[in-house]
């Protein structure tokens, strides 16, 4: 009971800070003028094809693709798994569980390999390639080896030593309406969870940033149509009061 | 110095150089003097409290710049952009590929300004700000020429050029400015030009020119400069008022303006397209340089604001005039519904001088003698700032269609360099962004080398002698390290220099 209710503040504090850590960068980049047009040309001249733009780039990586296959691969296999592997979760968080939520369950078991797959790629691109080993700092390799750590401890109580995850799935819609559940004394799911909770604490500080950044990149998020319409940032236009 | 400098070899396969770390630590342009920063009133070199006043400035702009603070943030090291930088090609410096320039910055950033920065330095690669960081900076942000191409393939869209104006302006604000830029931004300020030319010796070139034009043609083609009530104000880049190749294409502009009979006229007042306020980063000496353009343009009452061939100044007066000095479109404020209701909305305002030829061109107003053109085997170079920060035309990518065009109308043989160098993922010439000056030069002969390879396959394949392009800058530094690619410097010219081989000035 003890180690449950650790888990429990754990959660609590780490699904707080995540929340509030995000938001308030998502805040301040909101905040932030942009006070030039910097989209890099040629860019789309419509909301709309920013609109598109966007999609492109943040589902299928279309900058990434133009810059490197290999890095595109590994990304696109980590990312992709990563976000079935997610949805594959849901079935923890609601009651009754979604069917589509149970129509991707098996995709979503494969998609964890996956995952660590592409992470272990992206990880070697750090070792064998002297550009990239060059860039790399303690914190990059970590960040990787967390992520590892996160999908292979999943995979092992998939495949491996199997955890009650009625019982985890108890604990966890019990934390939802603020009631205490026990959660199985496993070492495994101890390790999952903790990683999981690292990783939550960790996000709104890091380059994790990068999942809501590119959606204030203004390189990319810019319309293009400076002749047609003046763009003009608040501080730029009290310059034009002395005028 | 200069004359040990060597090109590096082409490379066997295109691929990155193997990272030599320190190749380029010593390349360092000249610093400004205290006379030269004051001037903009930025401090001198030296002063006792240059820690705080980086800092502070770094503060600032992180409140004034969302793309510094979200590209300082979103970066993961992907290396998707490490070997995508000219400078890196041709240096292998690895400070030289844009994400470890970035990180010089990045790295005091997470020291004062993030959490983990603060507690755990080595572990997130954050470091204090010292005197040396404040050399590395110098050196390495005047490597960059902020031509973006990293931009087109980082999958945040991340534009290292944002970030390396923004170590520029903190180095300004340090007191640590460079000589090259600041001195010519003061020349801006008080002669209206790059080059310092007064008023005085426009006249005699533009006087020189209608006479050279007259001997060749036997036609009164016209440079008028200053003239009131001119239905387009011309903003050129002062290079075209005397050096070559740049006034072939003045030539060009003029005979333009003849066939189709369009009254024009420069200004002796501002006589500059070039804008090297966005070199240092610094939006009030960007604004302040273009300032001139609106009172000139208010002052002799013309109806249309045309550029000439000149790159970086096309992406200023493109993307940022609108916004800087109201020469656009859709203003909703007293500022700059004055210049607009003033400029004919039936043109783009401003219109590059290449729109304004190829519309012409189309509507068959001003024709062509291809065959004059017969000589020249041409091949096109997208000019960095004109390629990824700005456009032409209404449609998409007309930056690239429009110039091509009108080489087309004007030429019998066109071939493109190979794909990867051209378009939006064109290699900048190696002089961009404030550095084409000769303390650099060894910087500027190596990042050439990457476009010198793609010329060498059209060279080769098809014979090309004859290297357009739209800007000033490619044109002086292409004129410059072309012969030590073993090039004749004459290879490059302007658009504007086929047309004025090319176009058809009757008797009008």
């Amino acid at each position: 009971m003890t180690m449950t209710i650790m888990f429990a503040v754990l959660f609590y504090f780490a699904a707080g800070l995540f929340a509030v850590g995000v938001s308030y960068r998502i805040y301040t980049y909101a905040r932030t003028p942009a006070p030039l047009k910097i989209p890099t040309t040629p860019a789309p001249r419509t909301r709309t094809g920013v609109v598109l733009l966007m999609a492109r780039e943040v589902l299928l990586f279309q900058s990434l693709f133009k810059a490197n296959l290999w890095t595109w691969l590994f990304s696109a296999l980590f990312h992709g798994g990563l976000a079935l592997v997610l949805l594959r979760h849901l079935r923890y968080f609601i009651d009754p569980v979604w069917s589509w939520v149970i129509f991707i369950q098996p995709f979503g078991m494969y998609a964890g390999f996956m995952m660590v797959a592409g992470l272990m790629g992206l990880w070697a691109r750090r070792f064998f390639v002297d550009r990239i080993r060059y860039i790399s700092t303690p914190s990059d390799h970590l960040m990787l080896a967390l992520l590892i750590a996160i999908g292979a401890s999943g995979l092992i109580m998939k495949f491996v030593t199997h955890t009650d995850v009625v019982a985890v799935k108890n604990f966890f819609m019990g934390l939802m309406s603020f009631t205490i559940n026990v959660l199985p004394a496993d070492l495994m799911i101890y390790t999952h969870l903790s990683l999981v909770a690292l990783l939550m604490i960790i996000f709104p500080f890091s380059k994790l940033l990068h999942a809501p950044g590119i959606f204030f990149s203004p390189s990319r998020n810019q319309v293009e149509n400076p002749r047609d319409k003046r763009h003009l940032s608040a501080w730029a236009a009290k310059l034009e009061s002395g005028k | 110095m200069a004359t040990d400098i060597k090109a590096p070899p082409y490379r066997v396969f295109n691929i990155a150089p193997a990272i030599q770390p320190g190749a380029m630590e010593n390349i360092k342009s000249f610093v400004a003097n205290e006379k030269i920063q004051t001037n903009l009133g930025f401090p001198a070199f030296e002063i006792p409290d240059w820690k705080e006043k980086a800092l502070g400035k770094m503060g600032e702009l992180l409140g004034k710049y969302r793309s510094l603070k979200v590209y300082l943030d979103a970066c993961v090291h992907c290396g998707a952009c490490s070997d995508k930088c000219h400078y890196f090609i041709g240096t292998a410096d690895p400070k030289n590929m844009p994400v470890a320039r970035q990180d010089l910055l990045r790295s005091v950033y997470r020291r004062y300004f993030t959490l983990p920065g603060k507690l755990f330095p080595k572990l997130v690669g954050a470091r204090d700000l010292t005197r040396e960081v404040m050399d590395e900076w110098y050196t390495y942000f005047h490597q960059c020429s902020e031509c973006r191409r990293c931009s087109v393939f980082c999958p945040y869209g991340i534009d290292t050029a944002e970030i390396t104006m923004a170590a520029r302006e903190i180095l300004d604000s340090a007191g640590y400015g460079q000589k090259y830029a600041n001195e010519i931004i003061g020349k801006v300020h008080s002669i209206g030009n790059n080059l310092g030319l007064p008023k005085a010796a426009l006249i005699d070139t533009l006087e020189g020119l209608e006479e050279d034009v007259k001997d060749a043609t036997g036609l009164d083609v016209r440079y008028p400069l200053d003239v009131k009530g001119a239905e387009v104000l011309l903003i050129t880049p002062s290079a075209d008022f005397f050096a070559e190749p740049h006034i072939d294409s003045l030539i060009g502009y003029g005979k333009v303006f003849h066939a189709a009979g369009i009254s024009w006229t420069l200004s002796s007042m501002s006589s500059e397209a070039g804008n090297f306020g966005m070199f240092i980063g610094n939006y009030e000496q960007m604004r302040k340089i273009a300032l001139r353009v609106r009172e000139a343009a208010l002052d002799l009452g013309v109806k249309r604001i045309v550029v000439g061939e000149c790159g970086h100044a096309w992406r200023v007066a493109y993307s940022f005039w609108n916004t800087l000095i109201g020469v656009g479109d859709g203003a909703n404020d007293p500022y700059a519904i004055q210049l607009q209701n003033q400029l004919d909305h039936r043109y783009k305002q401003p219109m590059h001088i290449c729109e304004l030829t190829w519309d012409l061109a189309e509507r068959k107003i001003i024709t062509f003698d291809k065959e004059a053109n017969d000589k020249h085997i041409i091949t096109f170079h997208d000019s960095c700032n004109v390629a990824r920060g700005s456009s032409m035309g209404d449609m998409f990518g007309g930056q690239f269609e429009i110039p091509r065009n009108i080489v087309k109308a004007v030429a019998n043989h066109f071939y493109e360099m190979p794909e990867g160098t051209t378009h939006e993922q064109t290699f900048c010439c190696g002089g961009g962004g404030g550095l084409l000056t000769d303390d650099l030069l060894e910087l500027r002969v190596k990042g050439s080398l990457p476009r010198m390879e793609a010329l060498q396959q059209v060279v080769d394949a098809h014979g090309v002698n004859f290297m357009a392009s739209i800007c000033a800058i490619c044109k002086a530094q292409f004129t410059k390290v072309l012969p030590y690619y073993g090039f004749d410097r004459r290879l490059i010219g302007g658009v504007h220099q086929l047309v004025s081989n090319a176009i058809k000035l009757g008797d009008k």
